[in-house]
Order: C-alpha cells, then sequence, then structure tokens
C-alpha cells in the first residue's frame, strides 16, 4: 500500500545568554563539571528562581523573525517528574500560556516550489543538568542545568524526512541570523524531539504516532525518519498496529528501539510557577525588539537577486550565513564589482575558511580590501593571475591591495610596445602554430596567447594581447 | 563573665537593646545567659533542635566589637531563634526532617543575611512539624515540643518551638513562618506575639518552601513593639525573590500608640461559631470590649466563604508542597537510602525512610489533586473559591481598618489528643488559613487567659500591607491589658 507520512517536531534551542534563567550562573560549555552552580540551579531547600529577561527578550526576537503572534501575558508552570539530572524534579516550563503562538518557517521543495511549516508555539523553560554513567556508579553535571531553553514547536506540517532535513537547516539558519543561539550541535544547542506517524494515502484521520528522542543532529533526525517510516509501513503492511509510544534512536545501530508506551506516559501535572510573576509584555516594547529585527535570511536572498541581479543559486550561497552575506553588501559598499566579488565569495574565500575552519570574521581579508582587489581587476590594473596572488597575501596576512600589488611587482603591462616585442618575439619563435592557426586551428592562437603569457611573467594584459595576435596573424 | 545573675527569661528585644546600649551588659553576657537558660529548662520543653553555642557568642563577640566601634541598632547584640527550615550559612537545616540529616546550609535566607548585618545573634534552630506540615509540632521527626504553660499540651505548629522558646524564658524573639497559621497558632497557644506579614512584604528566599503561595516569615516576640522591631529589619524587596513587594517599609515602631481613637475594628461573625470553645469566646470578647474602651468603633461584618478556607488551604499548599519536596531525592544533599543501582530505587527508598507519616500524606494529596483529570475540580476550583475568599476581604476592609478574631478555636491542646484524626488537626487552622490565602496581614497577641491558665489568642487581621494598622491595635490592647492585670 502506499502511505503518507506525517511529521512534527518539537526543536530544543539553548539561547545565546551570559547568565542562566533563573541564577546569575555564567552559561557556559566545557567547563569541569559542577562548577557553573548555584543553590538556585542545583535546587536547593529555600533557593528561589529570578527571571533572565535577557531570556525574555532572545525569546520574543526568535518569535518575531518566525512570524510568531507575541503574547502580551504569559506565565511559567511547574512540570512535574523525577529524574536524577533534574535539580528540583520539576523544570520551570511554559504550559498553556507561552510567549509565542503561531508562525511558520518556509522551505524549498525538490521540484522548486515552496512550502510553509507551521508552527504551534514557542515557549521558554530550564534546560536540565547531564547524567554519564560510569560502570558501577553514575555522575551529573548541573552546569547545563538551569540554561534557557526555547522549546519550538511545529505543527504537524511535515511530509518526509527530507522536508524536516530543510526545515531545520531553515529555522537553524534563521535562529543564527537573529543572533538568539549558537545553533551549535555538537555543543547541544539544538536537540530534537520528532512525532512520526504513517496513514494511507487518502485516509482521512492521522496514523498513530511514535515519539523519537535522542536527536542531537539534523542526519539524524533525517535517517530516524527514514527508518521510521519503513518500520511504520512494514507493520501496516502486514496488518499490524503502530504502537503509540516513545522511541529512542541509536544513531550507531541505525535504528529506533521502544523506551516507554503509552501506558507509561508521564503526568507532569502542571500548574502555575508560584515563585515567578507573569511576564507582561508591552506593545512599545515587542515593537521596539520588532524594529530591531535583523532581514531574514530569506527576504534577503531574493533582494540579492532584485538588487544586485545574482542568480538564486548565488545568492542562495551568499546568505547562508549572516556573516558572509554582510560581507559581501560592505565589499560591493567599498566599490566592489557585484558579481566579481560574488564569485570572489563563492570560490576562494569559502574555500579558505573551510580550510582554515573559522568563520569570515575572522579571516584578516576585509570587505573593503576585496572590493578594492575586484575594482584593480575591472580597472585592468592586474590580471586574474596576479589577483590571485594577492588575495592569497589578503588571506594570510591582510593588507592593502595596491600596495600589494607594487610591492608582489604584479601591476599588469599594458604598454602596446612593451606588448608588442613579446607578441612578436612568440610568432617568431612557434612557427609552426603560426601555421596552424592559419590553416584554421584557431586554438593556436590560445597556445601562442600563453606564450606571451609566460614571456611578461604573467602580468601581460590578456585582452590586449589577445587583439595584438589576431591582428597579427590575420594580416 | 559580666553578670551571671541576667534573668533573659522575660526580657524584651527593646529590654535588652537599653541594657547592651548602657553597657549594663555585653551581647557575650546575654548570649551566654540565654545559652545557660537554655540548658537549663530546654530538656523538659524540647524547643530547640540544635544549638550553635561557640557560633553564637562569637557572632556575640563580633556584636560587642561592632558597638565599641560606634555602630548601633535594635537588634545588635540580640539573640534570635531560628525556625528550622530558614538557611543559615554553616548551620545545619533539617526542616526537623529525617531527610535533611546531613545538610548543612552553604547560604543565608535574605531574612537571615539582613538580621545577621543588624547584628543579630543565631543561638539555635526551633523545632517545628516537619516541614512545617502540621498543628502541634508532634510531627517533628526529632522530639515533641511541650508547652511551657502545661507540659501536658503542645504548643501548636508548626513554629512551636519557636512559640514554646518564648515562653519558657528561651528566647528573646524568635523567627518563624506561617503557611496557615504557623506563627498565629503557636502564639495563641503559648500566649506570645505572632505576626505573619502580608505575602510578599518579607522575602522567603531561603525559607525551605512548604507552599510558596502561603509561605511568609514572621517575627515571634513576647512584645507587639518588639514584632514591630524585628518585622522593620526583615521586610522590604528582595532581587532574589520576585514574589516581594516593591513598597517602601514604613516605621512600624511609629505606628505604635496608646489608643484606638478613630478607628473602626470589623467582628466577622464567622469566626464566632457554635461549637467554639466557651473560654475562647468569652476572652475574645473581653478583648473586643477592651478595644472599644481604647476608642475603636466596633462594627459587625461578615467574611462568606470561611467555611469554605480549609478545603481550599489543603488543596493549594499540598499541590504546591508535592512539588516543592520532590526536590528531596538523595541525589545531591541530605539523607540518601540506596540500596541498588537504580535511581527509581533510590528515590523510593530515600523518600520512603526521609519523610514521616504526615509529609507523604500530604505529599500524595498535593499529588493527586495536580493529577490529570482532577486538576480542575481540585486545584483551579481551589484556585477560584481563593480569590472569593479574598474578596470577601476586600470588602470588610472597604468600611474597617482591622478585624478582630480569635486565632483557634479552641487553647492549647493536649499531646497526642488529635494525632489520630488528621482532620480534626487541620480544623485546628480553620481561623488562621484565610490570611494566607487572600495575601493578607494577621497577628496573634495574648488575650486574656482561661480559668485554667490558658493562654487565648486574640487574631487581629489587617488588609494587604496593613501591618501598621494591626500593630496599632495589638500594642494599644497589650497596653491596656498590662494596665488592667
Ligand atoms: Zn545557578
Amino acid at each position: 500500500m502506499v502511505y503518507e507520512t506525517t511529521i512534527g517536531l518539537e526543536v530544543h534551542v539553548q539561547l545565546k545568554t551570559r547568565t542562566k534563567m533563573f541564577c546569575g550562573c555564567a552559561t557556559g560549555y566545557g567547563e569541569a563539571p559542577n562548577t557553573l552552580v548555584c543553590p538556585v540551579c542545583l535546587g536547593y531547600p529555600g533557593a528561589m528562581p529570578v527571571m533572565n529577561r535577557e531570556a525574555i527578550g532572545l525569546t520574543v526576537v526568535s518569535g518575531l523573525m518566525l512570524g510568531c503572534d507575541i503574547a502580551h501575558w504569559s506565565k511559567f508552570d511547574r512540570k512535574s517528574y523525577f529524574y536524577p539530572d533534574m535539580p528540583k524534579n520539576y523544570q520551570i516550563s511554559q504550559y498553556d500560556k507561552p510567549l509565542c503562538l503561531g508562525g511558520g518557517v518556509k522551505i524549498d521543495l525538490e521540484d522548486g516550489t515552496e512550502k510553509t511549516i507551521g508552527l504551534t508555539r514557542i515557549h521558554l523553560e530550564e534546560d536540565v543538568g547531564k547524567n554519564t554513567h560510569f560502570g558501577a556508579s553514575s555522575g551529573v553535571d548541573f552546569n547545563r542545568a538551569g540554561h534557557p531553553l526555547m522549546e519550538i514547536v511545529t505543527e504537524p506540517d511535515l511530509s518526509s524526512p527530507e522536508e524536516a532535513y530543510a526545515f531545520l537547516q531553515a529555522l537553524k539558519q534563521i535562529l543564527l541570523y537573529a543572533g538568539v543561539s549558537d545553533c551549535n550541535l555538537e555543543e547541544g544547542n539544538m536537540r530534537c524531539d520528532v512525532n512520526v506517524s504513517m496513514r494511507p494515502v487518502g485516509q482521512q484521520e492521522l496514523g498513530t504516532k511514535a515519539e523519537l528522542k535522542n536527536l542531537n543532529t539534523f542526519k539524524g533526525v533525517f535517517h530516524a525518519l527514514q527508518y521510521e517510516q519503513e518500520r511504520q509501513a512494514a507493520l501496516l503492511d502486514r496488518g499490524e498496529r503502530v504502537v503509540q509510544e516513545t522511541r529512542r534512536w541509536d544513531p550507531d545501530r541505525g535504528e529506533t528501539s521502544s523506551m516507554r508506551t503509552k501506558e507509561d506516559a508521564h503526568d507532569y501535572r502542571y500548574f502555575p510557577e508560584p515563585d515567578l510573576l507573569p511576564v507582561v509584555l508591552e506593545d512599545a516594547q515587542i515593537d521596539a525588539w520588532r524594529k530591531a529585527l535583523p532581514e531574514a535570511p530569506r527576504e534577503r536572498r531574493a533582494r540579492f537577486v532584485q538588487t544586485y541581479g545574482l542568480p538564486a543559486y548565488d545568492a542562495g550561497v551568499l546568505v547562508a550565513e549572516r556573516e558572509v552575506a554582510d560581507f559581501f553588501e560592505e565589499a560591493v559598499r567599498a566599490g566592489g564589482n557585484t558579481k566579481a566579488v560574488s564569485n570572489w565569495i563563492m570560490t576562494d574565500v569559502l574555500r579558505v575558511l573551510s580550510e582554515k575552519g573559522v568563520g569570515i570574521l575572522a579571516l584578516p581579508l576585509t570587505a573593503a580590501s576585496l572590493g578594492a582587489l575586484t575594482k584593480l581587476v575591472e580597472d585592468g590594473a592586474v590580471n586574474m593571475t596576479g589577483a590571485k596572488e594577492i588575495f592569497a597575501v589578503l588571506a594570510n596576512k591582510g593588507g592593502d591591495p595596491a600596495r600589494l600589488l607594487d610591492e608582489l611587482g604584479l601591476a599588469q603591462v599594458s604598454d602596446t610596445g612593451a606588448l608588442e616585442k613579446m607578441v612578436d618575439e612568440a610568432i617568431s619563435a612557434n612557427p609552426k602554430s603560426v601555421a596552424d592557426y592559419r590553416n584554421g586551428k584557431a586554438a593556436a592562437a590560445q597556445y601562442l596567447m600563453g606564450q606571451v603569457m609566460r614571456l611578461s611573467r604573467g602580468k601581460a594584459n590578456p585582452p590586449m594581447v589577445l587583439e595584438m595576435l589576431k591582428q597579427k596573424l590575420d594580416q | 563573665m559580666g553578670d551571671t545573675n541576667l534573668d533573659v527569661s522575660r526580657l524584651t528585644i527593646r529590654e535588652a537593646g537599653d541594657l547592651l546600649a548602657s553597657g549594663a551588659c555585653s551581647a557575650v553576657d546575654l548570649t551566654d545567659a540565654l545559652l545557660r537558660r537554655i540548658q537549663d529548662v530546654d530538656s523538659n520543653i524540647h524547643a530547640y533542635v540544635s544549638l550553635d553555642a561557640d557560633f553564637a557568642l562569637q557572632q556575640a563577640r563580633a556584636a560587642d566589637e561592632a558597638r565599641a566601634q560606634g555602630k548601633s541598632g535594635p537588634l545588635l547584640g540580640i539573640p534570635i531563634g531560628v525556625k528550622d527550615l530558614l538557611n543559615v550559612a554553616g548551620q545545619p537545616c533539617t526542616c526537623s526532617s529525617h531527610i535533611l540529616e546531613g545538610y548543612t546550609a552553604p547560604y543565608d535566607a535574605t531574612v537571615i543575611a539582613r538580621l545577621r548585618e543588624a547584628g543579630a545573634v543565631f543561638v539555635g534552630r526551633t523545632n517545628m512539624d516537619e516541614f512545617a506540615m502540621g498543628s502541634s509540632t508532634e510531627n517533628s521527626a526529632y522530639m515533641v515540643t511541650r508547652n511551657p504553660v502545661d507540659l501536658e499540651r503542645v504548643p501548636g505548629g508548626s513554629s512551636g518551638g519557636s512559640a514554646a522558646a518564648l515562653a519558657a524564658g528561651e528566647a528573646i524573639a524568635t523567627l518563624g513562618t506561617d503557611t496557615g497559621g504557623s506563627i498565629r497558632q503557636p502564639a495563641a497557644f503559648c500566649g506570645c506575639v505572632g505576626l505573619k506579614p502580608t505575602y510578599g512584604r518579607v522575602s522567603r528566599y531561603g525559607l525551605t518552601a512548604f507552599a510558596s503561595s502561603l509561605d511568609q516569615i514572621g517575627p515571634m516576640t513576647h512584645t507587639v513593639e518588639d514584632a514591630a522591631i524585628l518585622l522593620q529589619a526583615m521586610a522590604g524587596l528582595d532581587t532574589m525573590d520576585s514574589t516581594t513587594l516593591d513598597v517602601p517599609v514604613p516605621d512600624y515602631r511609629a505606628a505604635l500608640q496608646h489608643d484606638l481613637k478613630g478607628m473602626r475594628l470589623g467582628l466577622p461573625k464567622e469566626y464566632f461559631v457554635d461549637g467554639m470553645d466557651d473560654a475562647v469566646r468569652a476572652s475574645i470578647l473581653q478583648a473586643v470590649d477592651t478595644c472599644r474602651a481604647l476608642g475603636a468603633e466596633i462594627v459587625d461584618v461578615s467574611l462568606p466563604h470561611t467555611e469554605y478556607s480549609i478545603a481550599v488551604y489543603y488543596i493549594i499548599a499540598t499541590a504546591e508542597a508535592s512539588a516543592n519536596l520532590a526536590r528531596f531525592d538523595g541525589v545531591r544533599y541530605g539523607r540518601r537510602v540506596s540500596p541498588g543501582n537504580d535511581p527509581v530505587e533510590m528515590y523510593g527508598a530515600t523518600r520512603e525512610a526521609g519523610f514521616g507519616a504526615e509529609v507523604k500524606r500530604r505529599i500524595i494529596l498535593g499529588t493527586y489533586v495536580l493529577s490529570s483529570g482532577y486538576y480542575d475540580a481540585y486545584y483551579l476550583r481551589a484556585q477560584k473559591v481563593r480569590r472569593l475568599i479574598l474578596q470577601d476581604f476586600e470588602n470588610a476592609f472597604a468600611t474597617c481598618d482591622a478585624l478582630l478574631a480569635p486565632a483557634t478555636p479552641t487553647p492549647a491542646f493536649r499531646v497526642g489528643e488529635n494525632t489520630g484524626d488528621p482532620l480534626k488537626m487541620y480544623l485546628s487552622d480553620v481561623f488562621t488559613a484565610t490570611a494566607n490565602l487572600a495575601g493578607i496581614c494577621a497577628m496573634s497577641v495574648p488575650s486574656f487567659s482561661t480559668s485554667e491558665g490558658l493562654p487565648v489568642g486574640l487574631q487581629i487581621l489587617g488588609p494587604a500591607l496593613g501591618e501598621t494598622q494591626i500593630l496599632r491595635v495589638g500594642h494599644a490592647f497589650e497596653q491596656r491589658k498590662k494596665a488592667v492585670a
């Protein structure tokens, strides 16, 4: 039978705040265990939470970037369950009055069309600690406990592993643009729970869903969903039922396994957190956040196509990272040739970044110097061979392109007399190529051209050389 | 040592402060005398769970040195007993529970930090019902505190140790906490003053929570003036407790006057019900007459939703407690019982061994009322009725400055009398839980004793942030009663 897949995601995103959600402890990753802790985030008797307003702001900014309605009145609730990584054995979360409602994320489908994945809500909560097992004993590191955690819940609008993957990429890009999270998957900044069900095509009601936990990479989400699709389809094909349950994804074995069924699902016993006041947001405050929003990546891509006349693909590459897109626009503002700057970034700059494993802001190359370099090429002061040499220096040490041009002796030779001497030398030294050319082998001109470039040690102005060669050969 | 004959048994904060200021005794003398008094009498009373004599004397020395440097203040060098659920850095904080055995507080509660700054000396930790759950201090995991007025009777609870210490002359002042009457009821039973401030007037940071939306820390003292002095030092906004009120703290002592001219005091008819103890009724009506004689106008008022208060209280308090007490799991501090490697087994074994019967009863009750399918019928409905109870008070305070009522339906009952009947025990909070549900302030001051000599508490209830009014009423009544006695 043919089935269709219904997928909904719950994405947990650690916010980039200086301090934790409800105490003054610094947020951090990779510190010695239990060094970023205090009575509040350890759940000591009598300790009380105090709201981190920065976390509220970052969540609202996320909501605005994702097109959500921002709640003027929201509150926090206690979600009770026992687990060793939970300092209080309840998590301060938001139940029925989250900060953000609605919204959506646009993704590109393979057929070139666009699809909007609806969001149900975004709420704010505190992260839990981390358990580690050492054979006979276990340890808990509470450094992470109390880190502000934003939970983004989608509608069941996703219908394939590919769409889920595209959604996560698009979401990550938006959150990075918004500057609300580092979205570093290795450090657990983004973690995902997945709900997936299948039904025969044409059936109205949704199939029974399984919830997948422990998904820390986008690839993991993709593969776990592929596995679940096959598992659930096979069950349905055999006429068996899918059990409503929570399943754990094992990335090493590449399969999901049952964690707990609906019967032993938690009753979280939510009730309003009496230690915190409701969050009241005035219109003026929300408007101020809205006005300060950065341009979203998708809008920026469209603008790059429109304003700079870039191909959609190129625009997509340039806007993938906000800093790269900023760099591009700054280089263009500095007088750089649009198409040339785009090409430099897409090829040489991105290659250098991946070689060095750094972000664009860490490169000695500045946007202004890249713009200036393209201008030198455009003005004929240097040819591409020389420009690449200058770029290599800029990328490693930085500097002024015009000065480098002089220092490296790369100024392009455009003096007619000097060029003519070299062209004549090439013609007289290569009679066979000259004969070939005259016998209709156009490619022979390219060879002669190369000889001139060699004689000029790469500095000859190529269009002028070509022009001169043709004139003399065609005589 | 200085004055070895120093009698601390009836000494007030004011009087002790005068002695210290005049140089008649030092803080070390005072603390030493108090420690000796505790040693003499506490084996019969069991008001203190633990003492920290060395630490107290060290603090007293520091207070004396500070005074020599020119520092002064009403609490400088004054020893204070602290209910065993307030965190004092470096001291145990057992909440009279086995589950917190071995726990040493790593930080000061905000009130402790403020009192420490004012130079107070933390002499010891007073007994209580385990996690403040109870009305007799019989639920302490460590000892049963006796009522110094009659050793066969309970001191009330949950702040029974704090009240008994005062009545036995083992404290100059103590701190209590009040969730449904836990300051006022023991104050009434032991014949001392106990004030529950308005919710949010005093920071709860560092108070081991029983029911977060009801708990308040308050002073327990020999006199109303002392309550004003102690409250003054504790009250005010605290950035560590978001529920504290950003309202300036008035000068409470300045509010104390000798008459009640121009005040309107209400008598809520629901607090004078059939079946209440005759001696209590007579005592309170005599107190009402005294207030009238002091110039107050007495009017009848009605608080029609009073009858639901116990039910509402036990739903909300236990619901919040079920979450607040979830943190006691043996993972990070306190007692751990771990039969194997399974954390769930450890939770069960730790909590089974660590909590007493009443605490378990309330956790189960609270877990039940929050459970899926029951939440609306219990918790949500209780919150709605809670608003009606508040509305009752707002209506009453629209025409009255304060209300007069008994603090308890009976005088102190006998040890063991109510332990077999939780419901009967819960009903001893019937006149006090309403103030916590409404978040208003209320105080119990000693009224006229019964013919058997048992104390009776006159409860004075004021509107939110009406501490000045109830202190004024309490002080004028106390002074007149002393004059006629
Ligand atoms: Zn912390």
